[in-house]
């Protein structure tokens, strides 16, 4: 085992000596974009051999941290210190030439190549392809039995599941001498039992001798594999803490700067009459994929709908055809006994004077047009009801006013109507699509990845919003990724794998084991 | 800031000492091909160079770039002083017509123009179908296969003119010739499309032709071209051409716009200008055709001798060539 | 991160056109210099000549006038995230519904009436040939800058067409329409001044310089106000979003190109109601083109479209006296310098912004920490 003393900044003794890692050192490390400071006087260190994790919110500055570290941006102030001597990052092929690899949050591969062909990309060795090829298929072979990493070098990368595709990624950081691995949110995209697979890895790899540097906001993460942690608020580092010395409770508190509920009361509730009903709903994608097969369920006023699983299994199709963006191709839909079949029109503007709200998964995208003002963002989808014009022209003070009213409601910070909403952070963006949708009093909420890149300070907000809408008797559709947030306000959950519902519990009493064997299909085959 | 000051004042010393001294401003208004088309703006431009060498008399100048320009120029010119303008072209009829009537004590010339009517202007029209008939003739009897070629430029009424002379011309030494005729276009593009004018001739030729005329302005360039790589004969038009391609520039068509130019400033400096409209046919040497050392190997004896007997004739009235433009129809 | 982001706004809007317009007016100084002239003297005859000579702000402002009805057609396109490079066919097809109009009536009506159906024939020609690129891209997908290009042609093939067998005046040799009937038009200025006894010199200045003023205003309450400038700016800035909204985005694609072929066709009532009094070949001599640097430079915003307008006015009609004045500075000249304006305040834009940044940061203001 290591030894850890972070604030000391002591020497380590590694008890591996077969592969020895690098202990890198912050100090002071400042970067400013504008007048807007995304690191300030940064420090901190990471001991060789460790797992080092790093959270705090959404633009707290751990992105901008790590890519001066990876060389992608220059500091304006502060130095980098590799194993106690003082580096100079210019560019990630410096980056690299020291070792330090990066795995980014989105995979940096080419699909219709080979798991060899991208680990060569960049690397091809000679001329002629053949003798690189070997080489490194030979280093690859020993890398990959030297720390578990098993993958087909010969399959395509469009033909491995997200998880393989990662270790691809961490294969190709390893194949160019990385001696300290730094991940970017890994498990987002994971299923529980990817993850584990994952953790297992970068255990053997830290025994061996890596360094490595997790980014995550996932509290569990942290506790369960890293052994110092770092937290950053509003681009500080505010606390490094050893990990067998905290708890989530008190980084979730040094993340937001205040007290943080982690769990949620909830009400007990009173479920009423069926709004939405789904039978038999098929669904071919552009690409002639089948997305959706055979799905149907139904949600009563006053219940919270939860459906899990991984990303990419017909669940954002399922929204997206519900809220009228896509066409319903085939099987009905039933809303308030008004049946829609196939061939029928059916669009967003339909859908909302049906009074089906949709707060959408990619809120940047669909849910807000980011250099709108936020007053305009506020009526985005309602651009046509009577209440925001007078004939032709859009009212702008009652607009204001109502912009006014509902921020204050639903605390969407800054208040400032005026002002372009991508200068909102992620929670209050959300916030004021929550509130917009909320605000047109709807029956039926559909809702994708509520808190998908929200600080934990607005989630707490958000849940609340969304039990007192559920409580008020809207029927919730809750779409999300997130095993705890599905579970702790689901009433039922649905699990959705390859397009189809594999299986459905009461949101009491599901466990995430349970619901993780459903979401990797593992439970029907079995 | 005081260098600036001085610079400045010294400029306009010398605008306004340069407005003093010259008893007559000329000023030539070229049209949108420009005054270095090689053929007709060329031409006036080079009548203008004379003018300045033989009196030392600058002519102000101005290329127009769109349609509103032509108006603006010969109003500036005139507002500048200028005592005489010349218009290039029939494309600035009614600009010219607008402007003099502003400026009855402006003096203004036209070329090619010869339908208005005012009492400060002079408009010049050539028997171009008089030139066109000499080298009509010639290329007739330079033609080894009995077929000829037209360029035109633009599809309009004047060029037409220049073809039925032409036609007229090769027919009279040789009645079984052939004449293939092509106009490159329908606008004032035509004008200036060298690549397409290589085309048309390239065609010609392919049919037969070893001799093309081409009156087509800047189109021209292109067709010489075509005619020098293929090793055929080209003639030239409006400005002596000869010398583009020595060896397979049989002659040029000469449209003596220049001596248009020429005569209409020394007119006014000798204080001799009238108005009303000028024709130059080959009697008063408006029209002819070049015969230089550039072109001197390919006209043989036998040739010059036949055209200038034509040419003699043509000028006395013994040979009357056909005007398209006088009834809009070719006999020939 | 967008640019102006870390500027205030009268550094990203104000100062940094102007640097990058004296930027420009070095180049060419520099430029001017090596065929031996003074820089600074062809300077000045360019300023005066669009401002100060008898008459030159007439012209400034005519040619003023062309670019705003461009500028605007193509900004408003932009605003819906459609790059409509066909403005100068569109005006082309416009001029068209003008000379139809004016032929077929003038000799009937009044010929108050007949100027103004002409107007609203010009917007609605082009407004037509804005339509079908837009309905190709809305329903068929077609690439509008592709689509819009090949419009231009096809406007220039149908003109040719029509001025040469068609419509031609009998007898005429450029191919042209006769004069419409003495009445038919948009006075020009200086007969209006003349007509109160005022005395100005002649340009070619009319009065759709004031429409432009008024349709300039328009198209802020358009864009800006209006339920339809809502769902356009929408658009223009996400159309998932958009679909999200319920927008019906053929719909509002196939609008946007209508009103801006409109506004390109409203360069034609400038050229040939207020200068020409006629339907002739090439009138729109490429502002249709310059429109789009107008609204680029001009941020798609109908002050800034003004005053890039303006500025190109000034250009033009200031590089036309620079020809006057300078026998050695040719026409090519001209264009050379008025391309590098364009080439520094359009296309290179953003180019001083870390310079100007850097400056303003580190002399000016303290940053403040977010």
């Amino acid at each position: 085992m290591t030894t850890i003393e972070i604030n000391e900044g002591n020497d380590t003794s590694v008890s591996l000596p077969s592969f020895s890692g690098s202990s890198i050192e912050l100090k002071k490390i400042t970067k400013r974009f504008g007048h807007v400071i995304a690191n300030e006087e940064v420090s901190l260190k990471v001991e060789a051999g460790t797992i080092h994790g790093i959270v705090g919110e959404n633009g707290a500055g751990k992105s901008t941290l790590m890519n001066i570290l990876f060389g992608l941006y220059k500091p304006d102030g502060g130095s980098i210190y590799l194993d106690g001597n003082i580096v100079d990052v210019t560019s990630p092929e410096k980056s690299i030439s020291l070792g330090i690899g990066m795995v980014h949050q989105h995979f940096m591969l080419v699909p219709t190549f080979t798991v060899l062909e991208n680990v060569m990309l960049g690397n091809e060795g000679s001329f002629s392809l053949k003798k690189g090829e070997k080489t490194i298929l030979q280093r690859l072979q020993k890398l990959s039995s030297t720390y578990g990493l098993n993958v087909d070098f010969h399959s395509l990368i469009l033909d491995l599941p997200v998880g393989m595709q990662q270790r691809v990624e961490i294969l190709k950081a390893l194949n160019r001498g990385a001696k300290i691995l730094i991940l970017d949110e890994p498990t987002g995209v994971l299923t529980p039992q990817e993850t584990i697979g994952l953790f297992e890895i970068l255990n053997s790899l830290k025994n061996k001798g890596v360094t490595i540097i997790l980014i995550t906001h996932k509290l569990k993460e942290i506790m369960n594999i890293t052994e110092a942690v770092s937290v950053m608020r509003g681009g500080k580092v505010v606390a490094n803490l050893k990990t067998n010395n905290t708890s989530p409770a008190e980084l979730a508190e040094k993340m937001v700067g205040r007290k943080v509920l982690l769990s949620i009361e909830k009400k007990e509730s009173k479920i009423g009459n069926k709004v939405l009903t789904v039978k038999n709903l098929n669904h071919l994608s552009k690409d002639g994929v089948d997305v959706l097969k055979n799905v149907s369920f139904s949600i009563s006023e006053g219940e919270i709908l939860g459906v899990a699983g991984v990303a990419g299994n017909g669940q954002s199709e399922l929204l997206d055809i519900l809220s009228g963006i896509e066409q319903l191709q085939r099987g009905e839909i039933e809303i308030n006994q008004t049946r829609l079949l196939p061939g029928e029109k059916w669009d967003p503007k339909k859908v909302r004077e049906m009074s089906i709200a949709h707060v959408p998964e990619d809120r940047q995208k669909r849910g807000l047009i980011l250099p709108f003002y936020n007053y305009e963002n506020s009526i985005l989808g309602y651009q046509r009801k009577e209440r925001y014009s007078s004939g032709f022209l859009l009212d702008k003070n009652k607009i204001l006013n109502l912009f006014t009213e509902t921020a204050e409601q639903f605390d969407v910070r800054p208040r400032n109507p005026n002002i372009s909403s991508n200068k909102l952070s992620g929670g209050n963006q959300q916030k004021l699509v929550l509130a917009r949708e909320i605000e047109s009093q709807p029956k039926i909420l559909l809702i994708g990845q509520p808190t998908r890149g929200v600080d934990i300070g607005a989630i707490e907000r958000i849940y609340e919003d969304l039990l007192r809408l559920k409580d008020s008797g809207t029927a919730i559709l809750l779409v999300s990724v997130e095993l705890d947030e599905i579970m702790s306000l689901s009433d039922r959950i649905i699990v959705m794998n390859q397009g189809k519902i594999v299986g459905e519990t009461m949101g009491s009493n599901a466990t995430e084991i349970e619901l993780g064997k459903m979401m990797s299909g593992l439970d029907r085959t079995n | 800031m005081q260098k600036l000051f001085k610079l400045i004042t010294v400029a306009l010393l010398t605008l306004s000492a340069s407005i003093v001294s010259a008893e007559i401003k000329p000023a030539v208004i070229f049209d949108m091909g420009g005054k270095f088309d090689k053929s007709f703006n060329e031409s006036v431009f080079n009548g203008a160079q004379r003018f300045t060498k033989e009196t030392g008399i600058k002519v102000m100048e101005f290329e127009v770039t769109n349609e509103a320009q032509r108006e603006q120029g010969m109003r500036k010119m005139a507002q500048r002083g200028a005592n005489v303008i010349v218009c290039v072209g029939f494309a600035q009829a009614d600009a010219c017509d607008k402007v003099a009537k502003e400026f009855p004590n402006t003096k203004f010339s036209i070329i090619d123009v010869g339908w208005l009517d005012n009492a400060n202007m002079r408009q010049y029209v050539f028997n171009e179908h008089e030139g066109s008939f000499l080298v009509g003739a010639l290329a007739a009897m330079a033609s080894k296969t009995g077929k000829v070629g037209f360029v035109g430029g633009m599809d309009i009424p004047l060029i037409r003119k220049f073809a039925c002379g032409y036609v007229q011309g090769a027919k009279t030494v040789n009645s079984k010739v052939e004449v293939y005729q092509n106009m490159t276009g329908t606008t004032p593009a035509a004008w200036n499309d060298p690549a397409k004018g290589s085309e048309l001739a390239k065609s010609q030729f392919d049919r037969g032709a070893d001799v093309v005329y081409a009156a087509a302005g800047g189109t021209g360039t292109g067709v010489y071209q075509a005619a020098a790589d293929a090793g055929k004969l080209a003639i030239g038009v409006d400005s002596n051409q000869n010398y583009l391609h020595p060896g397979t520039m049989l002659t040029s068509m000469l449209k003596r716009v220049d001596l248009a130019t020429y005569e209409t400033f020394m007119d006014v400096k000798s204080g001799n200008f009238t108005s009303g409209v000028k024709v130059l046919g080959l009697k008063e040497e408006g029209v002819g055709w070049a015969y230089d050392k550039h072109n001197k190997s390919l006209i043989t004896d036998v040739m010059k001798s036949t055209i200038n007997g034509l040419s003699d004739k043509v000028k006395s009235g013994a040979i009357k060539v056909h005007d398209y433009m006088s009834d809009n129809n070719c006999p020939a | 991160m967008n640019e102006s982001n870390f500027l205030p706004r009268w550094v990203s809007i104000g100062l940094i056109p102007f640097i990058n317009l004296l930027l420009a007016f070095f180049v060419s100084g520099i430029v001017i210099f090596f065929i031996g002239e003074n820089p600074l003297q062809a300077i000045l005859v360019m300023i005066k000549g669009a401002f100060y000579y008898p008459g030159s702000i007439g012209y400034t402002l005519y040619y003023t006038t062309n670019f705003i009805f461009a500028g605007l057609a193509v900004a408003l396109a932009f605003h819906a995230k459609l790059f409509n490079i066909g403005g100068e066919g569109q005006a082309y097809v416009g001029g068209l519904g003008v000379g139809l109009v004016c032929l077929a009536l003038d000799q009937s009506i009044n010929s108050f009436l007949v100027t103004i159906l002409a107007v609203c024939g010009s917007a609605i020609f082009g407004a037509f040939w804005g339509v079908i690129p837009g309905y190709l891209q809305a329903k068929r997908g077609s690439h509008i800058v592709i689509t819009t290009i090949m419009f231009n042609f096809i406007a220039a093939s149908l003109m040719v067409y029509l001025l040469v067998n068609v419509i031609i005046e009998p007898g005429q040799m450029s191919p042209e329409t006769r004069d419409f009937s003495e009445g038919v038009g948009l006075v020009q200025i200086h007969k209006l001044a003349n007509y109160f006894g005022i005395s100005i010199a002649v340009s070619p200045f009319n009065i759709s310089f004031f429409i432009a003023l008024i349709v300039s205003f328009g198209f802020w309450i358009l864009v800006w106000r209006t339920k339809f400038g809502y769902e356009v700016r929408s658009l223009g800035h996400s159309e998932t979003a958009a679909k999200y909204a319920g927008i019906d985005v053929s719909r509002t694609i196939v609008l946007v190109m209508a009103i801006s072929g409109g506004l390109a066709g409203l360069v034609a009532i400038n050229e040939l109601l207020g200068v020409h009094n006629k339907l002739l070949l090439g009138f729109t001599a490429g502002y249709g083109f310059t429109g789009i640097a107008v609204a680029l430079m001009g941020r798609n915003h109908p002050i800034g479209i003004f005053l890039s307008s303006l500025l190109f006015g000034a250009l033009y009609q200031g590089g036309t006296e620079l020809d006057f004045e300078f026998s050695s500075i040719t026409r090519e000249m001209v264009l050379l310098i008025q391309g590098l304006i364009i080439l520094f305040s359009g296309a290179l834009a953003y180019m001083m912004n870390p310079f100007v940044e850097k400056i303003y940061y580190n002399y000016f203001k303290e940053p403040k920490n977010a």
